[in-house]
């Protein structure tokens, strides 16, 4: 009995119809948008003056920089990536607790490709029923320069969404004209490749193996679902018992569900949602207007398939028992609701106070650990610092060093010779490295063992003047 | 897909079962995608590769070593050809250049530093410190006081040759043990002691008639080398002693045991460990750590 167990089961191809309606045509647009959005974005040209890239949005790996329009970010700020991605992840979840998975209908690159590469198989070989035929149909010529021409836009969409990838990392224009001579850096060439045959695979074969096998968001979408979600849901009430019907006869002791399979057929995930919410809805919406079509010919009202609540589903369910008469509601707040808008407020605001806060001038001050300090011949201390200036302005700038907390008798740069505290020259764009020596008389120095002191960059701009608080050690009182 | 009917059914998923069962439990069939199989028999292949490229088996006398013969000595060797290529651009300039013109070009200056400081950890620092602090008897080389001067030329001849070394060119201390060879009786040596111990106060030192004393004992046998005042001499590498700096101690007790029984440091000759050009950066490096005397006009203050 064992032996003809299927422990793995082959992929069953899916022929989803092609199908008008509400959701097909805000699918089409959110199509039109995403990819808009990710083939033109590098193309963005922006200003910024000889030293830096003029591409808009630009992530230049080898310069550690990112560039957004007028932002511009270091290393050291990566923590922005960090928190959008938080933003994006309890956004995300803030959606789907409300709307069910919309992402995953409409605005997942998965989704978005895949869309467009059954369109391409739908343009060339025709609808559902036409590409069923043609692929059990024997070796023609038909078939062969069908299958042939949709791999080759399978291929040139797919190269192109690679291509357009590595566009947001290299200056766009100058890279296209590599391209298009064949001559690209490894790097790049590796990318575009990579991307153009996962670009391929995934919505050329994989499809729905991805979001059903791959995708982890499938599979704890359920923790973000309460009853007030809106889902894609079947109205059992008003549809059983489900059965063909002759037009003209009586509804009586008919469900609406004529059992055409037309929302089956449409699905691309290739699941029946007359079996209720499934793992593998995606909430495309494609079966309601699928539905919806059928309704609308059989003269009953829409909405036999819809996205609606748990909650009203069984509100329905209960009124049709019990004969009571019910209301359809939604509701927004609830407490789950509450707390993913309090999360992302709370990141929101720390996000904005860092970035309004981060200034163009930051420095950075080591003391020397080895010695802690050093007594010089005439009992002077001396303390010994490395101070690092970022520079993220694009002029070149010159600073002057000031200490509070401390009376100096005197404060230096070590170095070659030439280098003045009252002028500490650091490039645009870049970073400036001084050791600063600190000499104070013996008695003040031995006050106390451990001085707070600030060190002060003074710049010619206030706002690129920067601050950063260190320690003068001594051997304190003798 | 035959058979699938009669298989027993699980009441309430719907889901067949595998026919397993454990203690009554029963085990639910959802297979996995064929494609998943595949993928796991395909990494399976790919893993072979390793075997055959990289040394993989045991065998007599080591392991297989692999189509790519690849070591991890090997992949240090590469990881330092790079480092040596990217120093190449400047070890050429570095190594014509004079040691006033290293200071003067602030990347040669860098360049020197940043490999002195790695010589100074692996063959100074066992003496001197990591940081150069010294200790007792090891001078520390961030003050501004030099036994031998802190000059470039100085600094590169002390290391060159080393001190008390057997060198050729060695500086050589002979500091007399005065006490111990019975130059100076025990009243006078607790007299200077008296005295050196104040010397760095100058005027205002308390001038009690032991202080008077030693003074006369100073000026009767010290002076010749460390100086009238006690500056010290670079040349004989007497310690400037009217400073704070004590290399033995500047307490009365250590003073007193350095008259008695003498100190003498050694440090060994570097060169023909150390290329020419590590001497160099080991010269620009110590000469960077703030105590130096002023070799290029001094612009600061």
């Amino acid at each position: 009995m064992s032996d003809d167990i299927v422990y793995f089961e082959k992929q069953k191809k899916i022929y989803p119809r092609s199908v008008k309606g509400r959701y097909r045509r805000l699918k089409w647009l959110a199509m039109g948008v995403l990819l808009a959005i990710y083939y033109l974005v590098p193309w963005i040209r922006w200003d910024r003056g000889p030293h830096a890239p003029s591409q808009a949005v630009l992530i230049d790996m080898p310069a550690r920089r990112a560039y957004f329009f007028n932002i511009e970010l270091w290393p050291q700020e990566v923590y922005f990536f960090a928190g959008l991605m938080v933003l994006g992840a309890v956004g995300l979840f803030f959606v789907t607790s409300l709307l069910g998975r919309v992402w995953c209908g409409y605005a997942c690159p998965q989704t978005v490709w895949t869309d467009l590469f059954v369109a391409v198989e739908n343009w060339v070989q025709g609808d559902r029923n036409a590409r069923m035929k043609l692929d059990k149909s024997p070796l023609s010529f038909e078939k062969v320069w069908k299958k042939t021409l949709t791999h080759i836009l399978w291929v040139a969409i797919a190269l192109c969404t690679g291509g357009a990838w590595v566009f947001y990392f290299v200056d766009a224009p100058t890279l296209f004209e590599q391209i298009i001579h064949f001559d690209v850096s490894w790097m790049a060439g590796s990318w575009i490749l990579g991307l153009t045959a996962s670009t391929y695979i995934m919505a050329g074969y994989a499809r729905e193996q991805v979001c059903t096998y791959m995708c982890p968001y499938a599979r704890f979408q359920s923790a973000m679902f309460d009853k007030d979600t809106l889902i894609i849901g079947y109205d059992r009430e008003r549809g059983e018992p489900r059965g063909k019907h002759k037009q003209g006869t009586s509804w009586e002791g008919h469900g609406h569900c004529i059992d055409c399979t037309q929302c089956v057929i449409v699905c691309p995930m290739g699941i029946d949602i007359r079996n209720g919410l499934q793992m593998d809805c995606i909430a495309c919406g494609l079966c309601v207007d699928a539905c919806n079509d059928v309704m609308d010919r059989m003269e009953l009202p829409q909405g036999l398939i819809r996205y609606d609540t748990q909650r009203n589903y069984e509100k329905r369910t209960l009124a049709h028992k019990t004969g009571m008469p019910h209301k359809d509601s939604i509701d927004i707040w609830r407490p789950r609701t509450f707390y993913y808008i309090a999360v992302m407020a709370v990141i929101s605001a720390i996000m904005l106070f860092a970035f309004l806060s981060r200034s163009a001038v930051e420095m950075s001050v080591i003391h020397d650990r080895n010695p802690l300090y050093v007594r010089l011949s005439n009992g002077d201390i001396r303390n010994t610092y490395t101070i690092k200036v970022i520079n993220k302005t694009h002029d070149d700038l010159s600073f002057r060093l000031r200490v509070e907390g401390i009376a100096p008798r005197t404060v230096s740069v070590a170095g070659p010779g030439g280098v003045s505290v009252d002028d500490l020259q650091v490039l645009a764009d870049s970073v400036g490295t001084f050791r600063i020596m600190l000499v104070a008389p013996a008695t003040e120095a031995a006050r106390r063992q451990r001085h707070e002191i600030t060190l002060y960059l003074d710049a010619e701009k206030e706002s690129n003047a920067a601050d950063m608080g260190t320690v003068f050690i001594s051997a304190g009182a003798m | 897909m035959s058979g699938h009917d009669n298989r027993e059914k699980d009441a309430i998923t719907g889901v067949e079962t595998t026919g397993h069962e454990w203690d009554g439990l029963k085990e639910l069939n959802n297979p996995a995608p064929r494609w998943w199989l595949w993928v796991f028999v395909i990494t399976a292949i790919w893993s072979v590769g390793y075997w055959v490229v990289y040394p993989a088996w045991p065998v007599a006398g080591g392991a297989t070593k692999g189509t790519w013969a690849w070591t991890q000595y090997a992949e240090l060797k590469d990881a330092q050809q790079e480092i040596y290529q990217r120093r190449a651009k400047y070890q050429e300039k570095f190594h014509a250049a004079s040691m006033p013109e290293i200071l003067a070009d602030s990347e040669l200056y860098e360049f020197a530093r940043v490999g002195g400081a790695a010589a100074f950890k692996e063959n100074c620092a066992a003496c001197h410190g990591t940081g150069a602090a010294g200790g007792r008897g090891y001078p520390n080389l961030n003050d501004d006081d030099w036994l031998w001067g802190g000059k470039l030329a100085d600094i590169h001849q002390t290391l060159r040759a080393g001190v008390n070394s057997g060198h050729d060119d060695a500086r050589g201390t002979q500091m007399p043990s005065f006490g111990r060879d019975g130059l100076l009786t025990r009243a006078q040596i607790d007299d200077v002691t008296e005295y050196v111990h104040d010397l760095h106060l100058g005027d205002k030192a308390v001038q009690t008639e032991a202080y008077l004393r030693g003074k006369e004992v100073f000026a009767e046998n010290c002076t010749a080398c460390h100086g009238e005042n006690g500056e010290g001499s670079h040349d004989m590498g007497a310690p400037r002693l009217n400073d704070e700096i004590w290399l033995w101690g500047g307490d009365k007790k250590s003073i007193h045991a350095t008259v008695s029984q003498a100190r003498t440091g050694v440090m060994p000759a570097w060169e023909g460990r150390l290329s020419p050009d590590t001497l160099k950066a080991l010269t620009i490096y110590i000469h960077s750590l703030g105590g130096t005397e002023p070799d290029v006009p001094e612009t600061n203050e």
